[in-house]
């Protein structure tokens, strides 16, 4: 019991430190791709290759003024900034991020909980993220962050639709709405991206617009909206703000890799359990640079057509996704392929 | 065994719902009284998940109920506030006791 | 006290503190914030009766999308945003405290008086998972509420599309 206990607390620990270094580097790497696409060089003054560019930016937003303004709602404006980060750590509680290991004659699991509705509490969690926007544009008293705020609560409720339908044809596949039934579902090299291409797509797509990231940054777009919902920010409060959206990118991927890439799958995975964690590290990494990559190439959409996008393309097609894969697990089932061959 | 006696979830239920009720029949604002039947509907949440937790465990008519209340609270909520959205637009107010085209 | 019970106590005082705030808030937005509030304490008290799959569908479904729905509405509305100052209350207000009032003590002075005397079959439910257990009966017992809702939402959708559309 106390052991169990003592397991539970340092996975913990170790999550969580492992997402805030993740955020902290993920600001060095995107700044390094991005010079890199744009010919620049990028931060490299501060330690060998600029690799202690984030700790001197902690530094420096630590001692930053930290301003409320005058006509703010201070109880609001306190705390949309901790929403912003605490819903992407809670999501992180579901992620597999390896296979058990055998540690001292004890067999931990490399996750935090494995509860039988996982999908479910990441969905909703999910859609906690975007009261953090909405507060912060409200309780700011101005009225670009105001605007910021509506535009991402709407989109993020209109993408959260097509993200969930996508999602739901790995479900029927599986018949699990847990993270560790999906993954070991996709044993032996049996990735869902192959079975569920558009869902695949479908949900990428998603996951940019919920993250609020380019194309879809339009909550933030600088040229309009000075810095959107967090206009008003400054200081530890302002970096909160990139914690959760950092942190957010980084669950999302997780998310995304254990339900179509195989999560910590991989030749060799099961001999040597920190294989799997190194692979499931390396599909993360790969979904950080297409993010970047995405930010560097693409512009930013108008707000009329990401709605568009959202209601008269994704929603579509993920449904008619849903269609098709019902009656494909119904023809499985019952054995109709058998009946034809 | 539970160590939380029925009776307390009905109470506090009772509670939620009148608090509910009060709102819905007291708010100037059409907004502010559709909140109202929102707490009003919890309320009766509560108590079909109470019973089937507490009664009839082994059935699932309490938790279907409850979902089936989620649904009809959803759609409410929608075509409830698209009225109000028209009501801004056509006559300026949301106040209920300003749209009074029918009182003479 | 049990941990349950102390759970049990500090989710129905945030529910009912949040609500009193609710409906007293003098702004709608602030009102709306409230009522997110009572919404997480209705799914902390579903967890606690063993509806795990309601208590995540509450929240997904009361928190993340009415809630932001109503949010949304308000912000839209300058009228709400409480830019045109006005009392909080219809002149009817005093009535409508005290016909609240009265039923709630008339209903918990009943259930005060009927103690324990209900039917209590109080067994742990023998499965975990719901969500398998509610889909397939989606699915056989209760087919006919199931198509009913869906038709309900359906209507409610285009309703609300035909409401909201300029000319």
């Amino acid at each position: 019991m106390l052991a169990d206990f003592i397991e539970t607390i340092v996975k913990i620990l170790v999550v969580v430190v492992v997402l805030l270094t993740g955020f902290a580097y993920m600001t060095w790497f995107e700044r390094r791709v991005i010079a890199r696409l744009q010919v620049r060089i990028g931060p490299n003054r501060v330690g060998p290759e600029g690799l202690l560019q984030p700790l001197a930016d902690g530094v420096k937003l630590f001692f930053k003024e930290d301003i409320i303004p005058a006509e703010a709602d201070k109880a609001l404006y306190l705390l949309a900034p901790m929403l912003a980060v605490v819903p992407s750590l809670l999501a992180a509680a579901v992620l597999p991020f390896g296979p058990d290991v055998t540690l001292f004659g004890r067999t931990i699991h490399l996750y935090i909980a494995d509860i039988n509705i996982a999908l479910l509490y990441f969905l909703g969690l999910g859609s906690l993220g975007v009261y953090s926007v909405v507060l912060a544009g409200w309780a700011s008293n101005n009225k670009y962050a105001l605007l910021g705020g509506l535009r991402a609560s709407a989109q993020m409720i209109s993408y959260e639709l097509a993200m969930g339908l996508s999602v739901l044809a790995v479900v029927m596949l599986t018949g699990s709405f847990s993270l560790v039934d999906i993954v070991e579902a996709q044993a032996g090299g049996r990735w869902f991206v192959l079975m569920q291409p558009l869902a695949f797509i479908i949900f990428v797509i998603t996951m940019l617009a919920e993250t609020k990231r380019a194309p879809f940054d339009l909550p933030e777009a600088e040229q309009e909206l000075v810095a959107g919902f967090h206009t008003e920010y400054s200081g530890m409060k302002f970096a909160l703000f990139y914690m959760g959206e950092y942190i957010g990118m980084i669950v999302i991927s997780g998310v995304a890799v254990s339900l179509f890439l195989g999560g910590w799958q991989g030749p060799f995975a099961e001999q040597i359990p920190l294989l799997g964690v190194l692979y499931f590290f390396l599909k993360v990494a790969v979904f950080m640079f297409f993010f970047v990559w995405m930010r560097a190439t693409l512009p930013r959409l108008r707000y009329d057509r990401l709605m568009q996008l959202g209601w008269k393309v994704l929603l579509p097609l993920s449904l008619a996704n849903v269609v098709v894969t019902a009656l494909a697990v119904v023809a499985r089932d019952t054995g109709f392929f058998g009946l034809l061959g | 065994m539970s160590s939380i006696p029925l009776n307390w979830y009905l109470i506090v239920a009772a509670l939620l719902f009148c608090i509910g009720l009060f709102g819905a029949l007291s708010r100037r604002s059409a907004i502010g009284i559709l909140m109202g039947i929102e707490l009003m509907l919890n309320a009766v949440n509560i108590n079909l998940v109470a019973f089937w937790r507490y009664v009839e465990v082994d059935g699932l008519a309490g938790q279907m109920f409850a979902i089936v209340v989620i649904t009809v609270a959803a759609a409410e909520a929608a075509v409830a506030l698209a009225l109000v959205r028209a009501l801004y637009r056509s006559r300026d107010t949301v106040t209920v006791e300003e749209i009074d085209l029918l009182k003479w | 006290m049990t941990l349950e019970q102390g759970i049990f106590i500090l989710a129905s005082l945030l529910m009912l503190g949040s609500a009193l705030a609710m409906v007293t808030a003098r702004s709608m937005f602030v009102a709306a914030l409230w009522m997110i509030g009572t919404f997480a304490g209705v799914a902390v008290l579903f967890i606690l009766l063993n509806a795990g799959f309601l208590g995540i569908v509450q929240i997904l479904i009361y928190i993340g999308a009415i809630a932001v729905l109503i949010l949304f509405a308000i912000m839209l509305t300058p009228d709400v945003m409480g830019l045109k100052p006005g009392p909080r209350y219809t002149g009817q207000w005093p009535l409508a405290a005290v016909m609240a009032s009265t039923l709630a003590a008339v209903i918990v002075l009943l259930l005060v008086r009927a103690g324990n005397d209900w039917h209590i079959a109080d067994a742990a439910p023998n499965v975990t998972d719901f969500a398998v257990q509610l889909g397939e009966a989606f699915m056989t017992t209760y087919l006919l509420p199931f198509e009913v809702a869906s038709g309900v939402l359906l209507v409610a959708l285009i309703g609300a599309l035909v409401i909201v559309r300029d000319e």
